[in-house]
Protein backbone atom coordinates (compact mmCIF):
# COMPACT_ATOMS: atom_id res chain seq x y z
CA UNK A 1 0.00 0.00 0.00
CA UNK A 2 1.37 3.36 -1.02
CA UNK A 3 1.16 5.74 1.91
CA UNK A 4 2.30 9.18 2.92
CA UNK A 5 5.88 8.16 3.68
CA UNK A 6 6.44 6.85 0.14
CA UNK A 7 5.68 10.26 -1.30
CA UNK A 8 7.79 11.94 1.37
CA UNK A 9 10.71 9.70 0.46
CA UNK A 10 10.47 10.48 -3.27
CA UNK A 11 10.30 14.15 -2.37
CA UNK A 12 13.36 13.75 -0.12
CA UNK A 13 15.36 12.23 -3.00
CA UNK A 14 14.29 15.07 -5.27
CA UNK A 15 15.31 17.63 -2.65
CA UNK A 16 18.73 16.01 -2.14
CA UNK A 17 19.45 15.94 -5.87
CA UNK A 18 18.40 19.58 -6.13
CA UNK A 19 20.64 20.50 -3.22
CA UNK A 20 23.55 18.66 -4.83
CA UNK A 21 22.89 20.55 -8.06
CA UNK A 22 22.87 23.91 -6.26
CA UNK A 23 26.04 23.07 -4.32
CA UNK A 24 28.20 21.81 -7.17
CA UNK A 25 27.09 23.63 -10.32
CA UNK A 26 29.09 26.64 -11.37
CA UNK A 27 26.77 27.40 -14.26
CA UNK A 28 24.12 29.94 -13.18
CA UNK A 29 21.37 28.20 -15.19
CA UNK A 30 22.36 24.86 -13.62
CA UNK A 31 21.90 26.39 -10.18
CA UNK A 32 18.45 27.66 -11.18
CA UNK A 33 17.55 24.11 -12.29
CA UNK A 34 18.56 22.85 -8.85
CA UNK A 35 16.27 25.43 -7.26
CA UNK A 36 13.42 24.21 -9.44
CA UNK A 37 14.04 20.63 -8.27
CA UNK A 38 13.88 21.73 -4.63
CA UNK A 39 10.63 23.63 -5.23
CA UNK A 40 9.12 20.55 -6.89
CA UNK A 41 10.07 18.45 -3.88
CA UNK A 42 8.24 20.95 -1.66
CA UNK A 43 5.19 20.78 -3.92
CA UNK A 44 5.04 16.99 -3.74
CA UNK A 45 5.14 17.26 0.05
CA UNK A 46 2.34 19.83 0.12
CA UNK A 47 0.05 17.74 -2.05
CA UNK A 48 0.90 14.46 -0.33
CA UNK A 49 -0.03 15.99 3.03
CA UNK A 50 -3.18 17.50 1.53
CA UNK A 51 -4.26 14.07 0.30
CA UNK A 52 -3.15 11.83 3.13
CA UNK A 53 -3.21 14.03 6.21
CA UNK A 54 -5.76 16.85 6.04
CA UNK A 55 -8.06 16.02 3.14
CA UNK A 56 -8.56 19.76 2.45
CA UNK A 57 -7.60 21.99 -0.47
CA UNK A 58 -5.07 24.14 1.39
CA UNK A 59 -2.05 22.08 0.37
CA UNK A 60 -2.98 22.21 -3.31
CA UNK A 61 -3.52 25.98 -3.12
CA UNK A 62 -0.09 26.45 -1.57
CA UNK A 63 1.40 24.29 -4.30
CA UNK A 64 -0.18 26.58 -6.90
CA UNK A 65 1.30 29.61 -5.14
CA UNK A 66 4.70 27.90 -5.12
CA UNK A 67 4.48 27.22 -8.86
CA UNK A 68 3.57 30.88 -9.42
CA UNK A 69 6.50 32.13 -7.34
CA UNK A 70 8.83 29.69 -9.12
CA UNK A 71 7.74 31.12 -12.45
CA UNK A 72 8.39 34.68 -11.25
CA UNK A 73 11.73 33.63 -9.78
CA UNK A 74 12.81 31.87 -12.97
CA UNK A 75 11.90 34.88 -15.10
CA UNK A 76 13.91 37.27 -12.90
CA UNK A 77 16.77 34.79 -12.45
CA UNK A 78 17.15 34.19 -16.17
CA UNK A 79 17.00 37.93 -16.86
CA UNK A 80 19.83 38.39 -14.35
CA UNK A 81 21.78 35.57 -16.04
CA UNK A 82 21.40 37.26 -19.40
CA UNK A 83 22.55 40.57 -17.92
CA UNK A 84 25.53 38.82 -16.39
CA UNK A 85 26.37 37.29 -19.75
CA UNK A 86 26.32 40.72 -21.38
CA UNK A 87 28.71 42.04 -18.72
CA UNK A 88 31.13 39.13 -18.24
CA UNK A 89 30.67 37.10 -21.48
CA UNK A 90 30.21 34.01 -19.29
CA UNK A 91 27.64 32.62 -16.88
CA UNK A 92 30.17 30.85 -14.67
CA UNK A 93 29.33 32.19 -11.21
CA UNK A 94 32.99 32.15 -10.16
CA UNK A 95 33.88 34.58 -12.92
CA UNK A 96 31.46 37.16 -11.58
CA UNK A 97 33.17 38.02 -8.34
CA UNK A 98 33.59 41.76 -8.68
CA UNK A 99 31.35 42.28 -5.65
CA UNK A 100 33.63 40.18 -3.46
CA UNK A 101 35.38 42.34 -0.85
CA UNK B 1 -8.90 -5.60 -7.78
CA UNK B 2 -6.90 -4.76 -10.88
CA UNK B 3 -7.08 -1.05 -9.97
CA UNK B 4 -5.61 -1.80 -6.58
CA UNK B 5 -2.65 -3.63 -8.08
CA UNK B 6 -2.17 -1.05 -10.82
CA UNK B 7 -1.86 1.89 -8.42
CA UNK B 8 1.47 0.89 -6.80
CA UNK B 9 2.86 0.05 -10.24
CA UNK B 10 1.96 3.53 -11.50
CA UNK B 11 3.45 5.09 -8.38
CA UNK B 12 6.77 3.27 -8.65
CA UNK B 13 7.03 3.98 -12.37
CA UNK B 14 6.36 7.70 -11.90
CA UNK B 15 8.68 7.87 -8.89
CA UNK B 16 11.44 6.18 -10.91
CA UNK B 17 10.97 8.58 -13.83
CA UNK B 18 11.05 11.57 -11.48
CA UNK B 19 14.11 10.55 -9.49
CA UNK B 20 16.15 9.21 -12.41
CA UNK B 21 15.57 12.38 -14.43
CA UNK B 22 16.43 14.47 -11.38
CA UNK B 23 19.69 12.54 -11.16
CA UNK B 24 20.21 13.40 -14.82
CA UNK B 25 19.73 17.08 -14.00
CA UNK B 26 22.19 16.88 -11.12
CA UNK B 27 24.93 14.76 -12.73
CA UNK B 28 24.86 15.51 -16.46
CA UNK B 29 27.88 17.21 -17.95
CA UNK B 30 25.90 18.96 -20.66
CA UNK B 31 23.51 21.75 -19.68
CA UNK B 32 21.20 20.98 -22.61
CA UNK B 33 20.84 17.38 -21.43
CA UNK B 34 20.17 18.72 -17.94
CA UNK B 35 17.38 20.90 -19.29
CA UNK B 36 15.72 17.98 -21.06
CA UNK B 37 16.11 15.76 -18.00
CA UNK B 38 14.37 18.49 -16.03
CA UNK B 39 11.38 17.99 -18.34
CA UNK B 40 11.22 14.32 -17.26
CA UNK B 41 11.29 15.34 -13.62
CA UNK B 42 8.53 17.91 -14.03
CA UNK B 43 6.30 15.51 -15.99
CA UNK B 44 6.92 12.75 -13.43
CA UNK B 45 5.97 15.12 -10.62
CA UNK B 46 2.81 16.04 -12.53
CA UNK B 47 1.99 12.32 -12.73
CA UNK B 48 2.49 12.00 -8.98
CA UNK B 49 0.09 14.92 -8.49
CA UNK B 50 -2.50 13.03 -10.54
CA UNK B 51 -2.00 9.96 -8.34
CA UNK B 52 -2.56 12.24 -5.34
CA UNK B 53 -5.92 13.34 -6.82
CA UNK B 54 -4.69 16.87 -7.52
CA UNK B 55 -5.75 17.12 -11.16
CA UNK B 56 -5.78 20.93 -11.36
CA UNK B 57 -2.29 21.30 -9.88
CA UNK B 58 -0.99 18.66 -12.28
CA UNK B 59 -2.31 20.60 -15.27
CA UNK B 60 -0.91 23.86 -13.89
CA UNK B 61 2.43 22.11 -13.42
CA UNK B 62 2.50 20.94 -17.03
CA UNK B 63 1.44 24.32 -18.46
CA UNK B 64 3.56 26.61 -16.29
CA UNK B 65 6.67 24.50 -15.73
CA UNK B 66 7.02 22.46 -18.89
CA UNK B 67 5.43 25.02 -21.17
CA UNK B 68 6.88 28.12 -19.58
CA UNK B 69 9.86 27.83 -17.26
CA UNK B 70 11.59 25.02 -19.17
CA UNK B 71 11.28 26.80 -22.51
CA UNK B 72 12.60 29.97 -20.86
CA UNK B 73 15.59 28.02 -19.53
CA UNK B 74 16.33 26.51 -22.93
CA UNK B 75 16.19 30.02 -24.41
CA UNK B 76 18.65 31.24 -21.78
CA UNK B 77 20.99 28.31 -22.48
CA UNK B 78 20.92 28.97 -26.20
CA UNK B 79 21.39 32.73 -25.74
CA UNK B 80 24.34 32.45 -23.39
CA UNK B 81 26.44 29.90 -25.27
CA UNK B 82 27.99 30.31 -28.63
CA UNK B 83 26.01 28.17 -31.00
CA UNK B 84 29.20 26.70 -32.45
CA UNK B 85 30.14 25.15 -29.12
CA UNK B 86 29.99 21.39 -29.52
CA UNK B 87 30.24 20.65 -25.83
CA UNK B 88 28.07 23.04 -23.86
CA UNK B 89 29.77 22.82 -20.51
CA UNK B 90 28.07 22.46 -17.19
CA UNK B 91 31.04 22.57 -14.87
CA UNK B 92 30.69 21.16 -11.37
CA UNK B 93 33.14 21.52 -8.50
CA UNK B 94 33.40 20.12 -4.99
CA UNK B 95 31.58 16.88 -5.77
CA UNK B 96 32.78 14.91 -2.76
CA UNK B 97 32.00 17.48 -0.02
CA UNK B 98 28.60 18.03 -1.61
CA UNK B 99 27.94 14.28 -1.68
CA UNK B 100 28.88 14.10 2.00
CA UNK B 101 26.50 16.92 2.86
CA UNK B 102 23.54 15.46 0.98
CA UNK B 103 24.22 11.96 2.39
CA UNK B 104 24.21 13.37 5.93
CA UNK B 105 21.03 15.40 5.38
CA UNK B 106 19.42 12.48 3.54
CA UNK B 107 20.05 9.98 6.35
CA UNK B 108 18.76 12.38 9.00
CA UNK B 109 15.62 13.26 7.06
CA UNK B 110 14.91 9.66 5.98
CA UNK B 111 15.10 8.60 9.64
CA UNK B 112 12.72 11.42 10.50
CA UNK B 113 10.29 10.37 7.76
CA UNK B 114 10.16 6.72 8.75
CA UNK B 115 10.35 7.20 12.53
CA UNK B 116 7.50 9.71 12.77
CA UNK B 117 3.99 8.36 13.08
CA UNK B 118 2.23 10.78 10.73
CA UNK B 119 -1.38 11.68 11.23
CA UNK B 120 -2.89 9.84 8.29
CA UNK B 121 -6.46 9.66 7.16
CA UNK B 122 -7.85 7.23 4.63
CA UNK B 123 -7.88 9.15 1.33
CA UNK B 124 -11.32 9.43 -0.21
CA UNK B 125 -12.20 8.65 -3.78
CA UNK B 126 -10.56 11.10 -6.20
CA UNK B 127 -12.92 13.90 -7.23
CA UNK B 128 -12.49 16.99 -9.43
CA UNK B 129 -10.78 19.71 -7.41
CA UNK B 130 -11.20 22.73 -9.68
CA UNK B 131 -14.44 23.93 -8.14
CA UNK B 132 -13.12 23.72 -4.59
CA UNK B 133 -9.82 25.41 -5.42
CA UNK B 134 -11.52 28.26 -7.26
CA UNK B 135 -13.95 28.70 -4.38
CA UNK B 136 -11.11 28.92 -1.84
CA UNK B 137 -9.14 31.32 -4.04
CA UNK B 138 -12.01 33.79 -4.11
CA UNK B 139 -12.98 33.50 -0.45
CA UNK B 140 -10.34 32.46 2.07
CA UNK B 141 -7.25 33.13 -0.07
CA UNK B 142 -8.42 36.27 -1.87
CA UNK B 143 -5.63 38.49 -0.50
CA UNK B 144 -2.71 36.16 -1.44
CA UNK B 145 -4.40 35.61 -4.79
CA UNK B 146 -4.48 39.33 -5.58
CA UNK B 147 -0.96 39.83 -4.22
CA UNK B 148 0.20 37.03 -6.53
CA UNK B 149 -0.94 39.01 -9.54
CA UNK B 150 1.01 42.03 -8.26
CA UNK B 151 4.13 39.88 -7.80
CA UNK B 152 3.79 38.52 -11.32
CA UNK B 153 3.41 42.02 -12.73
CA UNK B 154 6.49 43.20 -10.83
CA UNK B 155 8.47 40.17 -12.04
CA UNK B 156 7.39 40.82 -15.63
CA UNK B 157 8.43 44.47 -15.56
CA UNK B 158 11.62 43.62 -13.66
CA UNK B 159 12.63 41.00 -16.22
CA UNK B 160 12.03 43.42 -19.09
CA UNK B 161 14.03 46.19 -17.38
CA UNK B 162 16.89 43.83 -16.52
CA UNK B 163 17.29 42.23 -19.92
CA UNK B 164 16.76 45.20 -22.27
CA UNK B 165 19.74 46.60 -24.09
CA UNK B 166 21.40 49.43 -22.26
CA UNK B 167 21.45 52.57 -24.35
CA UNK B 168 24.63 54.27 -23.25
CA UNK B 169 24.86 58.02 -23.73
CA UNK B 170 21.30 58.47 -24.90
CA UNK B 171 19.88 58.93 -21.42
CA UNK B 172 21.46 62.31 -20.91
Amino acid sequence: MIGLSHYLFVSLLLFLLGLYCVLTRRNAIGILMGVELILNAANINYIAFARHSTGAYDGQIFAIFTIMLAAAGAAIGLAIVLGMYQTFQTIDVEAAETLRG
Amino acid sequence: MSELSLFPLAFWLLAAVTVVSAAGVAFSNNIVYSAFALMGTLLGAAGLFVLLAADFVAVVQVIVYVGGILVLMLFAVMLTHRVGDVRVSNRAIGRWPALGIILFIGVVMARAIFATSWHEIAPGTPAPTTYGIGDQFLTQYILPFELASLVLLAALIGAVVLSRKELKGEAE
